[in-house]
């Protein structure tokens, strides 16, 4: 069949067919196409199907460029739309953060205590250094952040009794920090891993620093009030955040017996919805950090009591969560 | 035979044919990375001159419009918006999977967060790097969310063959031959006549006539080729 005949005999499938694929994309009616009916959406697979059909017989036929342009460009769009992932909804978001989100954790389990041990090793060694010699904080931190610490936590008792204001500031400074950390975190496990390892190294050093300094000054009881309730959820957010880097770091490392590229695309699937839990423990810990440790008329005994329990909380919910079913 | 080099991409799908796409280069992207930080900062900048009349509370939210407009902007607008952010829409640009699909979330998440690593050491440095190192011009976000950034094609509206008799080749053509005849009579509105007869002489030798009679000769015969009647 020659070209003309064969346009003539599928013109007004393709015109429908195309009003509905304007309709589908959201798409109101352009000026310059032709409005036609649109096709019945049931129609539209088995519309499809037939026009991948078409496109192959016209390119078979070497029918003119024009016309296999405009074939292409409807199969195209038709096949966006047909083999569209279902949108996740919020059910989804609720079942991932009670299963999906331990489980993954536990499954990497290895992985998770690398990640801890990248962190809280150099905690522990650097806040034990700097407690015997607190002169040595001056090698991560210059003389002026330091002044600013010791004023911030100074058991002075006039001073700033945050308003709520100021508590809402701090709310955005906190999700804005520390999630974009965690964020960097993550994405630093592209580089072989060593992004994400320098992030936990570095942040322990110097959350260990700090605490080291602090406690060697003696401010240990407005420290570690303030510390006590955010802590677990802040810490294992960014060992998680590494945790997820550190995927992608090791699948590019070792990729077993996949391609360096596909190892990689799986395991930043995988991390990704790691970093989806992370979020969620960043942003409880940013609201714990905004509105409750910042507030000193609570009695030091309960917030240390809140910081055990959010600690046991914390650890139940890795271990515990998401095992019936499993 | 060395392939051509081409931003063509072909993706075949399960019903057995292979649909062509345009990837596109690092230029068109910065171009469309410029544009939506002119909206994004342009807003940012706006709304912190409202909200710094709130005081601190104002602040608080403005930094966490900040944290949203800096990591989810370009992933909000890839999933919901038919995989183009406003600049990618200006350039006509959009972002599907590697076979074809349309972004979803987790896709557009890891791209988008691997920003932070693409922009590394200044710049955007990385990403170019790894954008001039495959042939899909991916960064790294790309090539961990397995996603690629296409030319979304303006609508080609069908072209006519200008009317006129139709009249059979003297000679039996090749499917090929057949095609670029067509193709010629189809596009030669596009063309001015000088361009038009300046083409059709090269076949003087197998019409015997030239200028504008060639280019009618031409024309004919493509009319007889594509199925009308005379």
């Amino acid at each position: 069949m020659k070209q003309r005949p064969f346009e003539d005999r599928h013109a007004a499938r393709w015109q429908a067919f195309a009003a509905q694929l304007d309709r589908l994309e959201g798409q109101r009616t352009l000026k310059n196409t032709p409005t036609a009916t649109p096709l019945p959406v049931a129609e539209m697979p088995a519309a499809y199907r037939q026009l991948c059909q078409q496109l192959a017989i016209a390119r078979r036929r070497r029918y003119s460029g024009s016309l296999l342009t405009r074939l292409n460009q409807w199969s195209l769009r038709a096949y966006q739309q047909i083999y569209r992932a279902p949108q996740r909804r919020w059910q989804a978001a609720l079942d991932f953060l009670g299963t999906d989100f331990p489980r993954r954790v536990r499954a990497d389990a290895g992985l998770f205590w690398l990640c801890a041990a990248l962190f809280y090793l150099p905690l522990l060694g650097m806040g034990w250094a700097v407690y015997q010699a607190p002169e040595l904080i001056y090698s991560l931190l210059p003389p002026d952040a330091v002044a600013d610490l010791e004023m911030m936590y100074a058991p002075d008792p006039m001073a700033d009794d945050r308003d709520a204001a100021s508590d809402l500031a701090m709310f955005g400074y906190y999700i804005h920090n520390n999630i974009g950390l965690g964020f960097r975190t993550f994405a630093g496990g592209v580089l072989f891993g060593i992004g994400s390892a320098f992030m936990l190294l570095f942040n322990g050093l110097f959350i260990g620093a700090v605490s080291g300094y602090l406690t060697a000054q003696g401010l240990t009881e407005t420290f570690y009030t303030f510390i006590a309730g955010h802590g677990p959820f802040e810490l294992t957010g960014i060992i998680l955040a590494g945790m997820a880097g550190l995927k992608m770091g090791w699948a590019l490392l070792a990729p077993g017996r996949l391609r360096r590229m596909e190892a990689l695309r799986q395991a930043a699937s995988g991390g990704v919805r790691l970093i989806l839990g992370v979020v969620a423990l960043l942003l409880l810990a940013a609201f714990i950090e905004a509105f409750w440790s910042s507030n000193r008329a609570i009695p030091a005994d309960i917030k240390y009591a809140v910081g055990v329990a959010g600690w046991l909380l914390i650890i139940l919910y890795l271990t515990r969560a998401g095992r019936r079913g499993a | 035979m060395v392939a051509p080099l081409d931003t063509l991409r072909h993706i075949e799908t399960p019903e057995g044919i292979e649909l062509s796409l345009r990837v596109a280069g690092p230029v068109a992207r910065v171009l469309a990375w410029s544009v939506d930080s002119l909206i994004r900062y342009g807003a940012l900048w706006v709304l912190l001159m409202a909200l710094a009349m709130l005081g601190k509370s104002g602040l608080g939210l403005w930094l966490i419009i900040l944290f949203l407009a800096e990591w989810l902007y370009p992933a909000v607008f890839e999933v919901y918006a038919g995989g183009a952010t406003p600049g990618k829409k200006a350039l006509g640009l959009k972002v599907i999977h590697a076979n074809g699909t349309p972004i979803d979330w987790p896709g557009a998440l890891i791209r988008n967060l691997l920003r932070a690593v693409d922009f590394l050491p200044l710049l955007y440095g990385f990403g170019l790097v790894a954008m001039l190192c495959n042939r899909n011009f991916q960064r790294l976000g790309d090539l961990a969310a397995g996603t690629l950034v296409i030319y979304r094609d303006p609508p080609t509206v069908a072209l006519q063959l200008p009317p006129g008799p139709a009249l059979p080749p003297p000679f039996p053509l090749s499917s090929t031959e057949q095609q670029l005849l067509i193709d010629f009579t189809e596009r030669s509105a596009t063309l001015n006549p000088e361009r038009q007869a300046e083409l059709a002489d090269f076949l003087a030798n197998q019409t015997g006539v030239y200028g504008v009679v060639g280019v009618e000769r031409l024309c004919a015969h493509a009319r007889w080729l594509a199925g009308e009647q005379t």
